[in-house]
């Protein structure tokens, strides 16, 4: 399977990447090979696998619902680059 | 042309844990911003998520109430997107391997109709934080104290036909997981809330019609009206040559209109994926089993058992049993008096007057269902009638005692001794002679006057079945 210019640059859109023009068909290149291996994988017959969610053979520990955290916001917001209130300021968004 | 409407719920329901569903921080309401948001939460580096005993029970107990299949192995994935109120750029929900999955529901219409709803899933996720957008000059304010809130996203099937229908499938999952000691169910703070996905189609066609969304619909009325106005717009636009476009849309209640938000095409580019950090969560019957001996009575078994045992009719079982709490209050008013009906008429009366009118809550009912019985034991009694009664109960509300404390201060123990009674209907009638006259002569309409001048004269003490009695036998002689 080989990706045109326009799903590499809709990908990048996804992720918030930004790229250069001139890199898009090297992108393309290296991200179709990706999508070979998978089909290549694909076309292995696991009809007696079971789909795996994790590679670890466990479950899930859970952790007791009690409060543990106590308030660091002075901490963490020490490192945002812009606040007021208490609230983290970030470039507007509107829908 | 016949147009048949489709309309499918996703509920989230916040669940009442103490703390967030993967991390120790607390999710109380109304802290000040960001001082409930650990370093979890903010998804900074090196962190890992730990998943919540309690909400893993919580989302069990409501499979097991609507009779799901709890899944014996359920699968968390992050869901890829990008917006400032979360942190990770992901939310961790579940896509594939959801913890409940096919259950149903039934509802019953205002006339009586029932239909079950299907429930195609109902899944773990996080909640996000909260986005401000005015009052920081271009900037938007973000307080991620929600941020890792716990919730159950309830996924309806397309089964529902009317807006009338939504409403009913909505309020009956908003009474079962408050009765489930799930939620809250609390709308205002929005710890229950709902998009619509709604659809119209010509009558008799088998596929669906293009859908558009209703993002957070939260109150009962907004969502009839929202999910009413909505398909008026989509008949129109079809009927105009126009098609709908699958998308999500703002329910303005103000303008009563519904307007597009976001266009949802890239709805699959959501990227989902097995979260690595967390392990399929595992459950086996020995703990569903264990959950399940914790479930309450639920609503609909409950109305059908006080239709049984207290012989009220269904709207009445079914108004009383909305809520567990008001259902516990009547049952006790209702055993202690040993006056289910009547209980039931002053629950679903005065007692529900009085507290809307105080906008308080029946745990925080000024008049214990204790009182209550003791005061329709004093009017079962005969010691006082229903409308002095109503004089009693709001002494009570005011704190002025109990019942027989009430009646007792202000004398209004109902006179029952007949020739006291027939002492003021002489009276009245001496009184009134003209009205005697008339009343004689075959206008008996004025039956009520008397009566309420003798209840006037006795300051309502009287007891209205014997005035009634003794006055018919004076003026008909």
């Amino acid at each position: 399977m080989s990706l045109d210019a326009e799903q590499v640059k809709k990908i990048a859109h996804l992720a918030r990447i930004e790229i250069n023009e001139a890199d898009i068909p090297g992108y393309a290149a290296t991200l179709s090979n990706i999508l070979d291996l998978v089909d290549q994988m694909a076309a292995v017959n696991t009809d007696d696998v079971e789909p795996m969610a994790h590679p670890m053979d466990a479950s899930q520990r859970l952790r007791a619902d009690v409060v543990t955290e106590t308030n660091q916001r002075e901490q963490f917001q020490s490192v945002a680059p812009k606040t007021e209130d208490g609230l983290y300021l970030v470039p507007q968004v509107i829908e | 042309m016949q147009w048949e409407v489709v309309i499918g719920l996703e509920i989230h329901a916040q669940l009442m844990t103490n703390s967030k569903i993967f991390s120790g921080a607390s999710i109380a309401y109304g802290a000040e911003p960001n001082t409930q948001a650990c370093a979890v939460d903010l998804g900074l580096p090196g962190v890992l998520p730990v998943l919540n005993t309690e909400a893993v029970r919580m989302a069990a107990k409501f499979g097991l109430a609507i009779g799901a299949n709890v899944s014996r192995h359920s699968v968390f994935a992050r869901k890829n997107y990008f917006y400032p109120d979360l942190p990770k750029g992901y939310q961790i929900s579940q896509m594939e391997l959801p913890i409940v999955e096919t259950g149903k529901l039934e509802i019953e219409l205002k006339d009586g109709t029932k239909k079950i709803i299907g429930v195609t899933r109902a899944h773990l996720e996080e909640d996000a934080g909260k986005s401000l957008h005015e009052d920081y000059q271009g900037m938007t304010g973000i307080d991620l104290n929600r941020a890792g809130t716990p919730l159950l996203e309830i996924v309806s099937e397309p089964d529902m036909r009317s807006a009338e229908e939504a409403v009913a499938y909505m309020r009956k999952i908003h009474s079962l997981v408050q009765y489930i000691g799930i939620c809250d169910g609390n709308m205002a703070e929005g710890s229950f809330r709902c998009d619509a996905n709604v659809s119209v189609r010509p009558k008799g066609q088998q596929e669906y019609g293009t859908r558009a969304e209703l993002k957070n619909i939260n109150s009962f009325k907004f969502v009839e009206k929202a999910i009413n106005i909505e398909v008026e717009r989509q008949i129109e636009l079809i009927e105009d040559g126009g098609t709908v476009v699958q998308e999500t849309r703002l329910y303005d209640a103000d303008k009563n209109e519904t307007r597009s938000m976001r266009s949802k095409e890239e709805a699959n580019d959501y990227r989902y994926f097995p979260d690595p950090d967390l392990l399929p969560v595992v459950l086996d019957d020995a703990y569903l089993a264990a959950v399940k001996a914790t479930l309450p009575e639920l609503p609909d078994v409950k109305r059908d058992r006080f239709i049984a045992q207290y012989g009220l009719s269904s709207v009445d079982a079914g108004i009383l049993t909305v809520s567990r709490a008001t259902a516990d209050y009547f049952e006790k008013a209702a055993e202690l008096s040993a006056a289910a009906k009547l209980a039931a008429n002053w629950v679903m009366g005065e007692v529900s007057a009085s507290l809307n009118k105080n906008d308080l809550d029946i745990n925080s009912c000024p008049v214990t269902a204790e009182m209550l019985a003791g005061m329709l034991k004093r009017i079962e009694d005969n010691t006082i009638s229903g409308k002095i009664a109503k004089e009693v109960f709001e002494a009570m509300w005011a704190g002025e005692g109990d019942a027989d404390a009430v009646i007792d201060k202000k004398g209004l123990k109902q006179i029952t001794d007949s020739s006291a009674i027939e002492a003021l209907v002489d009276e009245v009638i001496a009184n009134n002679p003209a009205q005697a006259a008339e009343f004689k002569a075959g206008k008996e309409q004025l039956m009520g006057f008397f009566v309420g001048q003798i209840m006037k004269a006795s300051k309502g003490k009287a007891n209205p079945a014997q005035v009634n009695q003794l006055l018919k036998q004076k003026l008909s002689s």
